[in-house]
């Protein structure tokens, strides 16, 4: 840290600059609490945006209506199962790749080969019509493998970790191979335990790339029942979920409004919990992987 | 060493096996469905029984008055967020780097990181009725006397919207790229600048922002690849009728082509056409990227 001068001027640049980080924070901050504020809130205030950021006639009664009906507890069982899925393939794939191409090409002939292989189809894309005849021609619609398969190899996360084992240092690998040890050996007794940061980011990165898709659970499942909770969210949020609506009308405490974020929120709350303690890794594990080749 | 281990080499083919064949099955397979952009897609006939029409598909597309606003809203809007979005992160990591108390530091960190990692989905759904009319954005204004202003509605306003609430979501994830960079920063650099009497402006100034200089050329040469990616998700999400004139980009209209219309063919060529424009722009900036600030992914 360089050396402060405390003048008078420098005093006053640290407040100002306090305060203006500090409400730049708050504003990242505010619409979660204000989903929150407005999730525990009665019907007739939240219908007239009469809430801010503390709940006006306080009430549970959105979320006890949420958990005694079908379509939103369906939804959210979609996309844990979809996180458990997709999180254990991207990562078991990401890390069995990222290291024979973390190697140079004369130690493992082919590596470029593979490079480009990944490489071309992260930059060009057959585009949404020929995915989607991809799927439905090969039986997948409807089923919780045309959520996890089409992504199960996050082509950035591979590179994450290639540039993480690549940075490792030779020295640990050599003395095993002297002893017999084969690569699979090294990956799983050497390699593994020392990437742990890299492990944290890339299973975040796909957590929260499962979590919050929404897209391909909106063309690929016809069974409305079938959908993710982003999805299922979506059509709530446009109003396209008609039955959630009806059933809202019929109670004083609770409607649309106050059920939808409820919804909200709750959808956020495995990204709120998750990430935060995941932060001191993912800040190194993309400087790492993105800025140094 | 290496005779022993050459022999070994179908160890790391094997690790390469489960994901090169997903890939190859979810990623190359589609490719050649690009063809439909060429045929008059017929689905009981299938992509290969339907009937060649060359190039009828790219001509239609050219005399439908929706593709030119479409290809020129999607411009604007990427164009407008590459803008908006560079400067705000170098300032707030710059200003972040001058706080002391590394507690305080640590929370507004993590505090501005949260919109990256929630979905368009969720925050259209705050979004939509913070700015809607009677919403509390518009109460407020109206303390100060304003009239309501239809945020999600007037097709001029709704531009800005995406842009400010792109802005919003990604400024503080961005940071991470440049506080990384301050921190690599030499401190005798700083050091001798205090000698010569420079205060903390001066050396922000004349220290802290040409060291950035490097990696904000690479953040926007690179940026410049995605000039026709303006954001799929947040357009989707937050978009209505009412603002398609100006708020409908390439993907937003391919999908409505493809899968509201079943339009398979013309959805198709619109795609194709993105792709390798959008494949042109990333090699090229790529290349730019790495010639002038010896970047490389791989």
């Amino acid at each position: 840290m360089p050396t402060t001068t405390r003048s008078a001027g420098g005093i006053a640049f640290q407040i100002a600059n306090h305060a203006f980080l500090a409400i730049a924070a708050a504003l990242c901050l505010f619409p979660v609490l204000h989903i929150v504020a407005v999730s525990f809130s009665g019907a007739g205030p939240a219908a007239a945006n009469a809430v801010v950021l503390w709940p006006v006639e306080f009430t549970v009664s959105s979320y006890a209506s949420l958990f005694s009906r079908a379509p939103f507890l369906d939804a959210f069982g979609v996309s844990a199962v979809r996180v458990a899925i997709g999180v254990a393939l991207n990562t078991a794939l990401t890390l069995l790749m990222g290291y024979p191409l973390s190697k140079t090409r004369r130690e493992f002939p082919g590596r470029n080969l593979y490079m480009w292989l990944l490489v071309f189809v992260m930059l060009f894309n057959a585009g949404l019509v020929p995915n989607y005849l991809l799927i439905k021609s090969l039986g997948l619609i409807d089923s919780m493998w045309a959520l996890v398969l089409p992504s199960a190899v996050p082509i950035f996360n591979v590179i994450l970790v290639m540039n993480f084992m690549k940075m490792l240092p030779r020295e640990i690998e050599e003395a095993a191979f002297m002893d017999g040890a084969s690569y699979w050996v090294c990956w799983r007794t050497l390699i593994l335990p020392l990437s742990k940061p890299v492990i944290a980011t890339i299973v975040l990165f796909s957590f929260v790339m499962h979590w919050n898709a929404w897209y391909d659970g909106l063309i690929y499942m016809n069974d409305n029942g079938k959908y993710p909770l982003q999805t299922y969210l979506y059509t709530v949020i446009q109003d396209r979920d008609v039955a959630t609506i009806e059933q809202a009308n019929d109670s004083a405490t609770v409607n649309g409004v106050t059920l939808k974020a409820a919804q909200i929120f709750l959808a956020m709350i495995p990204i709120l919990f998750l990430y935060p303690f995941l932060q001191k890794y993912f800040t190194k594990g993309i400087v790492l992987g993105a800025v140094k080749g | 060493m290496r005779g022993a281990k050459l022999g070994k080499t179908w160890q790391l083919h094997g690790m390469m096996l489960p994901g090169v064949a997903l890939v190859l099955v979810f990623m190359y397979l589609p490719l050649p469905g690009i063809v439909l952009a060429f045929k008059d897609f017929i689905p009981s006939r299938g992509i290969f029984g339907s009937e060649w029409v060359g190039l009828e598909t790219f001509e239609y597309m050219m005399y439908l008055p929706d593709s030119l606003q479409v290809f020129w809203n999607t411009l604007k809007i990427a164009f407008l967020k590459i803008v908006f979005n560079f400067p705000v992160p170098i300032l707030v990591a710059v200003l972040l780097n001058e706080v002391r108390k590394a507690a305080f530091k640590r929370t507004v960190q993590t505090m501005i990181y949260l919109p990256h990692f929630l979905s368009w989905v969720i925050l259209s759904g705050i979004f939509i009725d913070l700015f809607s009319q009677t919403g509390i954005v518009n109460q407020a204004l109206g303390w100060f006397g304003a009239k309501p202003i239809f945020f999600m509605g007037d097709p001029g306003h709704f531009i800005r919207m995406l842009v400010a609430t792109d802005v919003w979501k990604n400024f503080g994830y961005s940071t991470i790229i440049y506080l990384a960079a301050i921190t690599g920063i030499d401190e005798s650099l700083y050091e001798s600048a205090v000698i010569d009497g420079a205060n903390r402006f001066k050396q922000v100034l004349h220290i802290t922002l040409p060291s950035l200089g490097p990696i904000i050329l690479l953040v926007l040469t690179l940026s410049l690849g995605g000039i026709l990616d303006a954001g799929f998700d947040q357009v989707f999400n937050m978009y209505n009728p009412l603002v398609w004139s100006t708020a409908d980009i390439i993907d937003t209209y391919v999908y409505r082509l493809a899968i509201v219309d079943a339009n398979y063919s013309l959805g198709t060529a619109i795609g194709l056409l993105k792709s390798v424009v959008g494949f042109i722009l990333i090699v090229t900036s790529y290349l730019l990227a790495r010639k002038y600030s010896d970047y490389t992914i791989f």
